[in-house]
């Protein structure tokens, strides 16, 4: 009887937070109007140029900068601290439209609000908040987020840079990797350890402006996708900043990188769900087009088939994660649905990707068109922002959890 | 002067989707198509609000006439800086009837309760490519229009209009109260910013019927029949000019 009414105390929790179900069949009005205008922007000022960011692995500065006056780069922010004011489900709307321009900015958009601004707008003081999220909100400026490092990024526990205290400044020594954005941003979260017995009960995270003495980049990495927004090691040797920079409190580090990284899960989805979604245009643009056997290869079950299970790994993955924001834009629990959408949004960009080259064929695989770059900027997808394994097991974790006897 | 301006908004179908004429061909499919502003009207409205940006006018209402799904594209306007919208509700065969004259009609009647300083309309409409409502409005209230314009200077209670002809540009000075279209050069339209998005929600839009302005929606058009444009032929190459000159006679074209 227990296990019965267990489970379906879970199933209520899951109902009672969607409690805006109508929103998943048809979007209110003003984020109807929202996402229009951001797709009219991602096709009129994006998807015009995205091959020619990627070729040149060039930042698009001028993009990010009328995003930011649209407040595209501080969603959530409070229109008090400078931001646009709206909910999570308005910003995985948006961060789709505009990754279907173009994925790299998509990337550089989400950084911005989920991993920089997300967890200053949810651990940081007020003063805080205003030097550090207001000149991030306009696009002239954008921000980083410094958890992984060259010997760890699943096992985000193991953080091996360390921040000791001497006097009123914290020391920072360490190397962090793979940081989306670094080589572009005038800010960065920084998680490292204050307390290495309290293994990730000791990590804590702090706040430095860049560039900065004591700060270095290493090179940027030249990479499979997404090459428009930049990777780079992030260096901190003797690095002295204020004790009024560190964010949250000491040895809470682990708990804010695992929110921060549950919120920053939906944009990435939404960024997977754009390029699966320009993959899937491209295809269905194409079979209608292009001939083979006498009729149009739309016409043959072979390229339907595919063009259907496209669609159905799409729509499936949106829902999820449309999903994901209503319950934290509700306050509800979300961290299992919004490891689902990440881990089926980023399978549905591989897989669309994959597939939209196989429908266009050698067309696919030259840079002619889009298909070739899609496939390229879907892979990481499933890697950043806790990789598809990391999402399967953060999913059991909280299976189990429902089903605790 | 009441600093108030008028620009008027039609809901057309979007200007990148393929039209196809309905299989009974009284008109071209708009059930389930994507639909969105007139491009034309988007200068419009960009330029009415840059205007009130520089302080020049105090007030920018935006007009729609047709069914309920106007009111999209009025809120559009509000998201680009309108302050408030009139819906003129017209719909089943009034709206499928609807055309310049009964739209001049309509603006003329709001244009004097709303005391309005300056109408400014898109030049045209993409879908029936008239080109008459402005000129029509204008003659209706007997004020001067500046059609074509590219560029627009409000100068005390004148208005400069720089107008696009086929011979180049021509510039007039025109009275106000006036009526302006707008040409593409005018300006390039702003995308809502989010935080105008919001706000458009505030903003009130008035329902209204042409009945309450005294408008008679009759049509004096009646529309016999739509089709495609002809299939382009195939084209023919030929060896010689004698041949060109040739195929061209029989083709009874010289």
């Amino acid at each position: 009887m227990a296990a019965i009414f267990k489970a379906r105390k879970a199933l209520g929790l899951c109902l009672s937070g969607c409690r805006s179900l109508t929103q998943l069949a048809e979007l209110p009005e003003m984020h109807q109007m929202l996402r229009q205008t951001c797709r009219d922007y991602a096709d009129r000022e994006l998807t015009p140029i995205a091959a020619k960011l990627d070729k040149e692995h060039s930042f698009p500065a001028k993009q990010i900068q009328e995003l930011g006056a649209m407040g595209v780069l501080a969603m959530e922010v409070p229109d008090g601290l400078g931001g646009a004011g709206m909910d999570y489900l308005a910003y995985s709307l948006a961060v789709e439209e505009i990754s279907r321009g173009c994925a790299s900015t998509g990337v550089v958009v989400s950084v911005n609000n989920s991993l920089y601004i997300g967890p200053i707008l949810k651990f940081g003081t007020e003063e805080q908040k205003k030097q550090w999220i207001t000149p991030f909100t306009t696009g002239e400026k954008v921000g980083c987020f410094a958890l992984s490092e060259p010997g760890n990024g699943s096992d985000a526990g193991a953080a091996s840079t360390i921040a000791r205290q001497e006097g009123d400044e914290w020391v920072l020594n360490g190397t962090k990797a793979w940081i989306t954005n670094s080589w572009d941003a005038s800010a960065t979260v920084v998680f490292a350890t204050t307390d290495k017995s309290l293994k990730h009960k000791g990590i804590s995270a702090f706040l430095i402006p860049m560039p900065y003495p004591g700060l270095s980049l290493g090179k940027k990495e030249d990479k499979l996708g997404i090459r428009a927004s930049s990777t780079a090691n992030i260096i901190l040797e003797d690095c002295r900043i204020p004790l009024g920079n560190m964010l949250g409190p000491r040895g809470a580090g682990f708990k804010i990188a695992m929110q921060t990284l549950d919120s920053g899960r939906i944009g990435i989805a939404a960024q997977a769900l754009g390029i699966a979604q320009a993959a899937l245009d491209c295809a269905a643009d194409y079979a209608h087009k292009r001939t083979a056997f006498g009729a149009p290869i739309g016409k043959m079950q072979a390229i339907q088939f595919k063009l259907a299970d496209m669609a159905l790994a799409i729509e499936s993955a949106r829902l999820l994660t449309w999903k994901a924001a209503i319950l934290r834009d509700a306050k509800k629990p979300f961290t299992k649905e919004a490891a689902m959408a990440k881990l089926a949004a980023s399978e549905a960009a591989t897989y669309c990707s994959h597939q939209s080259i196989q429908i266009l064929g050698g067309m696919g695989y030259v840079t002619d068109m889009p298909a070739e770059r899609h496939y390229r900027d879907a892979r990481i997808t499933e890697i950043y922002e806790g990789t598809s394994e990391i999402q399967r097991l953060v999913i059991a974790n909280q299976i189990l959890k429902e089903y605790q006897p | 002067m009441s600093g108030r301006v008028l620009v008027g908004v039609k809901r057309v179908i979007d200007y990148a989707v393929k039209i196809r004429v309905k299989p009974d061909h009284s008109g071209v499919v708009t059930d389930g198509v994507k639909h969105s502003m007139n491009p034309f009207c988007e200068i419009a409205v960009e330029e009415a609000v840059k205007l009130k940006e520089k302080k020049l006018i105090k007030e920018v209402v935006a007009v729609s006439c047709g069914p309920q799904q106007v009111q999209e594209t009025i809120r559009t306007a509000l998201a680009m800086g309108a302050d408030r919208g009139i819906h003129v509700e017209v719909s089943g065969k009034d709206y499928d009837n609807m055309g310049p004259l009964q739209v001049s009609k309509i603006m003329a009647a709001l244009a004097k309760k709303e005391e309005a300083q300056l109408v400014i309309l898109g030049k045209q409409a993409i879908d029936d490519d008239c080109n008459q409502t402005g000129q029509m409005t204008a003659a209706l209230l007997d004020w001067p229009q500046g059609t074509f314009a590219s560029e627009v200077t409000l100068e005390g209670d004148k208005v400069k209009v720089v107008r696009e002809i086929d011979g180049g540009l021509e510039t007039i000075k025109i009275n106000t109260p006036a009526v302006v279209t707008a040409d593409l050069r005018l300006n390039t339209p702003r995308y809502a910013t989010l935080p105008n998005i919001m706000k458009a929600k505030k903003k009130k839009i008035a329902n209204v019927k042409p009945a309450d302005l005294g408008v008679d929606m009759a049509s004096r058009v009646e529309v016999l029949r739509v089709d495609e444009p002809p299939q382009r032929q195939a084209g023919m190459k030929v060896e010689t000019v004698e041949d060109l000159v040739g195929k061209l006679k029989e083709a009874g074209r010289i």
